[in-house]
């Protein structure tokens, strides 16, 4: 992170948010913040908050308390359509794509092109699905089918055209490679390095802990609904950050004791 | 036009095709729908096998032109039930819509309005069918509402309705029989004053192929627009030239049916022809209940493929999740799904009176469930997102045509029923072993 970046308001803020299930605190009082052309990592364990918190973002959620500032404003966000109004795309872990339908349909579910006549734009769909899969993936061809047919590589390359396509400034990726192989994976890897090089600014969540040092430049460790923390990447080792994950101890608390704990 | 250019390199699936199944391989380079042609052929077994065994009376003028009377009020509210089916619904009460609405258009035409208007004043008609129109409109919101916002399952719901319209239809009546219908109120359930007569067939036919034609230059015309591969020469003509052949052959099959002897002669009389003593053969071509048929089956086909609504629909049914987070609005979608399932029933139920000509408290007593075996043969899947609105059509003919069959043949209604029952079964049964095969 270099010091001319912080002299800008960051992108997104998320202040003190908090969201409960009946009587858990899913997200307890999180706040984390993301700034242009940055990657924040959010990691954690199972059952951390990580997509949770992310999801008051993309509208999928509404926080019970706390505020969301973009580009240093507060924003309300009462569901998906406000999030995309405001340049937020995500893609959800489980892609959250519609079977049935092929991939055009798909990339413009809820934004369909419509001609004069106010009818679908079947073409015209097709034609910009084409476009975004030349860059992305060349070798996706299956404009037709149903995305049921395809592959689950195929299928992310789906989810990520819808989110290339539509300019996102703020980009949320919940696991984007769980389903992936190797070379798909540095596929993804590449493409974030790309869009981050365009100033978007991405939170990634991810299990992956050498996916988060190669791609992140912060961390912010959540454990049990709260933060544990948020640490440059430069600044920390990887048994550092595993252990604020297992342990939901800062970096500045873990012991050489505690690292040899990790390993054993 | 570069489609050299365009078209992308051969895949591994198609360069296998040929060796796999040359027929399947054709259907796919020309973008047929194996399945509904799998339906057509199955029609047209059922059509022969009946033929056979009654004798030589099924594949008659006379028999099909009936045909495509009966299985009008069917096949219009199946091509609603796709769409509530589609969308992971299910709507039990048509029956009983049925009923309740075409009683109280009944009611209103018979009994309210002629106190204002004097009996047989022209806007009888036109006052009845809208008001029966907004009846089905609400009481299909009304399911919806309760479906898409309070969030009881659609099965619970409608299954209430079922009792509800069903008690509401009787209430109204009290038991009676409402009849005589309104004049005008007659010509919608065919008969054979409703009918268009052989002019008028000719232009409908023709209006359908020109139809047919354009839809297919328009499509061929966008995929030169954007570069996109083409389908062959000889499967845009081929495809064109059936087309228009079926159109054009079924026509000329039902304007074989002529007016029955004593109302030909009566008709000679009105007009004052001369009776021949061979007889006079008028065509009465098609009728109104098919024409509505064929009116609501593009109206929903357009707004199940080329609408934003149908689209949602589709995509509420095959993930509601991803639908919801695509920021499409399913609830106020689900609502819209039931009251245009409402105003379909109101459309049925206005043809169902007319063809009658009398609305009896018993009126459209089980037809929800051919209604949904009409869909489901059509392929429409239970499991929700699959289906479309021409299968369905076809779905209520394949029903009905084993219905009718069965009464040229004179078996007893308990058998027709048995007979029904299995074949919903085994059509279902069929498809999804088609589909298993088709995805592996």
């Amino acid at each position: 992170m270099n010091s001319t970046m912080r002299d800008r308001p960051p992108l997104v803020e998320l202040r003190h948010i908090r969201v409960a299930f009946g009587g858990v605190h899913a997200v307890d009082d999180v706040t984390v913040d993301l700034y242009p052309g940055e990657v924040v990592a959010l990691v954690g364990g199972n059952g951390a908050g990580k997509t949770t918190l992310i999801k008051t973002l993309s509208g999928a959620h509404r926080a019970d308390s706390g505020e969301i500032l973009i580009d240093g404003q507060q924003v309300h966000i009462m569901g998906p359509r406000d999030a995309k109004a405001l340049g937020v795309e995500t893609i959800y872990q489980t892609l959250a794509l519609a079977d049935n339908i092929d991939a055009p349909g798909n990339m413009f579910l809820g934004r369909e092109l419509v001609s004069r006549w106010k009818t679908l734009d079947y073409s015209a769909m097709e034609d910009a699905t084409r476009r975004v899969m030349g860059r992305l993936n060349p070798k996706f061809l299956n404009f037709k089918d149903p995305v049921a047919s395809l592959s689950g590589g195929q299928r992310q390359s789906v989810a990520i055209a819808k989110a290339v396509h539509f300019n996102a400034r703020i980009l949320i990726m919940d696991e984007p490679t769980a389903s992936l192989g190797p070379a798909e994976t540095a596929q993804v890897g590449e493409l974030v390095k790309q869009l981050k090089a365009e100033g978007i600014g991405i939170f990634l969540i991810s299990h992956d802990i050498h996916d988060v040092f190669d791609l992140a430049d912060r961390i912010s460790v959540m454990a049990t609904g709260q933060l544990v923390g948020t640490v440059n990447k430069s600044d920390v080792t990887m048994d550092e950050v595993l252990a604020m994950i297992i342990m939901g101890k800062r970096a500045d608390e873990v012991t050489p004791t505690d690292l040899e704990h990790l390993h054993e | 036009m570069s489609v050299t250019e365009t078209t992308p390199p051969v895949t591994p699936q198609s360069a296998e095709g040929p060796q796999r199944s040359s027929f399947r391989n054709i259907l796919r380079v020309a973008e047929i729908d194996s399945r509904l042609l799998g339906m057509l052929g199955a029609l047209a077994i059922i059509w022969i096998v009946f033929h056979i065994l009654s004798g030589g009376t099924f594949l008659t003028a006379r028999n099909l032109w009936n045909l495509s009377v009966q299985t009008a009020v069917v096949a219009i509210m199946a091509t609603g039930m796709v769409m509530v089916i589609v969308s992971r619904n299910i709507d039990l009460s048509v029956g009983s819509m049925l009923g309740m609405l075409g009683m109280t258009m009944a009611v209103v035409q018979t009994e309210v309005l002629p106190k204002w208007l004097g009996l047989g004043h022209w806007a009888i008609f036109p006052l009845t069918l809208i008001f029966g129109l907004v009846l089905g409109a609400l009481v299909g919101g009304l399911q919806g509402v309760a479906v898409a916002y309070v969030r009881v399952p659609s099965f619970i719901v409608t299954l209430g309705g079922y009792l509800v319209w069903r008690g509401a239809a009787w209430a109204l009546s009290r038991g009676r029989t409402i009849a005589p219908m309104d004049r005008t109120f007659q010509l919608l359930g065919g008969g054979s004053r409703g009918a268009i007569g052989e002019t008028w067939t000719w232009i409908v036919a023709a209006v359908l192929c020109l139809g047919i034609i354009f839809l297919m230059w328009n499509a061929r015309r966008q995929r030169i627009k954007f570069g996109f591969r083409l389908r062959p020469k000889w499967a845009e003509i081929g495809i064109g030239v059936i087309s228009c052949a079926a159109v054009l052959g079924t026509v000329f099959v039902l304007n074989r049916y002529y007016l029955p002897e004593n109302l030909a002669k009566r008709y000679a009389i009105e007009h004052g022809i001369a009776y021949p003593p061979g007889g006079l053969q008028i065509p009465l071509g098609l009728a109104n209940p098919v024409l509505i048929v064929l009116g609501v089956a593009m109206v929903m086909t357009f707004v199940a493929t080329r609408r934003k609504f149908g689209r949602y629909v589709f995509a509420i049914g095959g993930n509601p999740e991803a639908a919801e987070l695509g920021g499409i609005n399913t609830r106020r979608t689900l609502v819209k799904t039931f009251v245009l399932m409402g105003i379909l029933v109101a459309i049925a139920a206005a043809v169902s009176i007319g063809r009658l000509n009398a609305a009896t408290s018993g009126l459209g007593t089980l037809s929800e469930l051919y209604v949904i075996a009409a869909a489901v043969i059509g392929g429409t899947s239970l499991l929700g997102g699959i289906g479309t609105i021409p299968g369905a059509v076809l779905g209520a003919l394949v029903t009905q045509s084993l219905q009718s069959g069965m009464v040229l043949m004179g078996i007893e209604s308990a058998y027709q029923q048995i007979v029904i029952g299995i074949v919903l079964v085994i059509a279902v049964a069929i498809d999804s072993v088609f589909r298993k095969r088709a995805t592996t």
